[in-house]
């Protein structure tokens, strides 16, 4: 690669870089802060980036990115960085910021620092050379770091929503006395199962159920972990003392479960949510009949 | 007393106060079957609703409960199984016939009364 | 940190406090109901197991932490005769004595995982383990309490707490 002779010592090229480089870079950086910083968020501002933040609140978070990047480029650990990426991201995604911006501005700081190396070491390319030799790689990590750590905040941030509307499209109706509907809607996953089978035993318990409708009309796969939680969940209702139809099967689902050996037998299956309701009524004629209360 | 025993015309019923040891659950298993050939009773309910836990012995218990009871005459069921236990069972994938489940004591009775000849309460 | 659970098994009434202990360990440490009922439930097996097959052992309840989990890991160590056959121990409706219960194989469809190492004239030892995933507002807690503890952060709003 590069071998010059500004330093005395005939040392490997990147080994001197990092040694005796990057304190200087790191203490360049440091001194000319402030105005590069201003730089910085003229250049955010001049390319619309960040549109949701006032330019106060610009300022004060360059201020910090500034900061956590020269640390980072001075420790070399990119840790402490991580966590402030991961909390700023928790806080400007709300406000409507995207990837794009965030990786955008990350890049643009890198240029202005860049463009500032090229001309405070232009009298000593040589010397540049080596200087930029140290500063990219870790400027690169440092944008990868950032971009990474926003993504993984979104998709934190997105998995919850996701949370929330599975929790409000899974809804508990009682029908009628003893018989209660659970209309599924969506993708049923594992955990999802699992919540579901929770709030359907619990229905039968607070509305002393003896026929539970669970329509899963809505969904259009499922895999066998979910099946088999199906199985024990109509085998849990059972037990406590409520039948369990399941109403809305797609043939793909039905030959899902006939390919896994699920047990059909068990399971009480109509074709579509009103059939289902049709049979719990029956269900619940069987037992109560003419008798107009139970004996006690 | 770890479990509460009434009876009720022809029926009755066992309420299980606390968790039982594997020999008081023998132990029951036999009073109950001595009950129903001394009083010819009908019916045994069995309320577990204070059982946190229904390992597959006890499971198996109460069913071998349901089979002498059935041999000497009478129905068995078990009421007030818990969500969560009813789960744990339910991963046992045990048989538990003619044992018969119901939400609770109404229910059970219900169920009892009902024409014969007629299958109720499960699938 | 929660401190482990040793329970010695002597007699089938240690049955009683292994099952209540296992259980509101659990859900001290954060297990759903259900999920602590389902370990009481393999707890229970396997306390039998030794009641009625050794006499006599010792079954230990220890919480464990993962970066994204939390578990529970039951130990449960007997210095009795050892299983000669294994792969028949665990089979699914191997009837011990006299119809009592499933025992192992049960207590293995309700654990997430399970191990057993077992010698003749050696004695046996069974561990298994439920896994519960760390929601993700606890580690956000967790998180923003690292964070807390360095450079005083400027304060946030707007985030979930």
């Amino acid at each position: 690669m590069t071998t010059h002779e500004t330093s005395a010592r005939p040392t490997p090229s990147t080994e001197v870089s990092d040694g005796s480089l990057l304190p200087e870079l790191v203490a360049y950086l440091r001194e000319k802060g402030a105005g590069l910083q201003e730089q910085w968020v003229d250049r955010i501002t001049d390319a619309d980036l960040l549109t949701a933040m006032t330019p106060e609140e610009i300022l004060s978070e360059a201020t910090a990115v500034y900061d956590n990047y020269v640390a980072a480029l001075e420790t070399g650990s990119v840790e402490s960085l991580q966590a402030y990426a991961r909390d700023l991201s928790e806080r400007i995604i709300p406000r409507g910021v995207d990837t794009d911006e965030v990786l955008g501005i990350v890049l643009l700081l890198r240029d202005v620092l860049a463009r500032s190396l090229f001309v405070h070491y232009e009298d000593n390319p040589a010397l540049l050379h080596r200087i930029l030799d140290a500063y990219e790689p870790a400027a690169n990590r440092i944008a990868v770091t950032v971009g990474v750590s926003f993504v993984e905040e979104r998709e934190r941030v997105i998995r919850e929503q996701q949370e929330a509307i599975r929790e409000l499209s899974t809804p508990v109706l009682q029908v009628r006395d003893r018989l209660v509907v659970l209309p599924i809607i969506g993708m049923l996953d594992s955990q999802r199962a699992r919540q579901l089978t929770e709030q359907l035993l619990g229905a039968i318990q607070a509305n002393r159920a003896r026929v539970v409708v669970l329509d899963i009309t809505g969904v259009a796969t499922i895999d066998v972990t979910v099946a088999n939680h199906l199985v024990q969940t109509v085998e849990a209702a059972r037990l406590m003392g409520a039948s369990a139809i399941i109403t809305g099967l797609s043939s793909k689902i039905a030959q899902t479960l006939v390919d896994l050996g699920v047990d059909l037998g068990q399971m009480r299956t109509v074709g579509d949510l009103q059939g289902g309701l049709e049979e719990a009524e029956r269900l619940l004629a069987q037992t109560h009949g003419s008798a107009a209360q139970p004996r006690s | 007393m770890a479990v509460a025993l009434l009876r009720q015309g022809d029926a009755l019923i066992a309420a299980i106060q606390s968790d039982l040891t594997d020999s008081q659950v023998l132990r029951l298993r036999d009073d109950l079957t001595d009950q129903v050939g001394l009083h010819r009773l009908r019916s045994i309910i069995i309320d577990v609703s204070a059982l946190d836990v229904i390992d597959s012995f006890v499971a198996r218990a109460l069913r071998a409960m349901a089979i002498s009871a059935r041999l000497r005459g009478a129905e068995t069921l078990v009421v007030g199984i818990q969500p969560d236990v009813a789960i744990a069972m339910a991963h046992f994938d045990l048989n538990l016939e003619p044992l018969r489940t119901a939400t609770d004591l109404d229910e059970a009775l219900a169920v009892l009364t009902r024409l014969p000849g007629e299958r109720g309460g499960d699938g | 940190m929660t401190d482990d659970i040793r329970i010695l098994i002597t007699s089938d009434e240690d049955m009683l406090p292994a099952r209540s202990h296992a259980r509101a360990l659990a859900l001290e440490l954060g297990f759903t109901r259900t999920d602590a009922t389902l370990i009481a439930t393999a707890i229970s097996e396997i306390a039998r197991n030794i009641v009625v097959h050794v006499g006599k052992g010792e079954i230990t309840m220890k919480p464990v932490q993962e970066e994204d989990r939390n578990g529970l890991v039951v130990v449960a160590q007997d210095a009795g005769p050892g299983i000669a056959d294994l792969s028949a121990a665990l089979e699914q409706g191997f009837a011990s004595r006299g119809g009592l219960g499933l025992g192992l194989p049960g207590a293995r469809r309700l654990m997430d995982e399970f191990e057993i190492q077992s010698e003749r004239g050696r004695g046996t030892t069974i561990t298994m383990t439920k896994w519960r995933l760390r929601d993700e507002l606890e580690l956000l807690r967790e998180r923003r309490a690292r964070l807390d503890g360095r450079a005083g952060e400027p304060g946030s709003d707007g985030s979930a707490s």
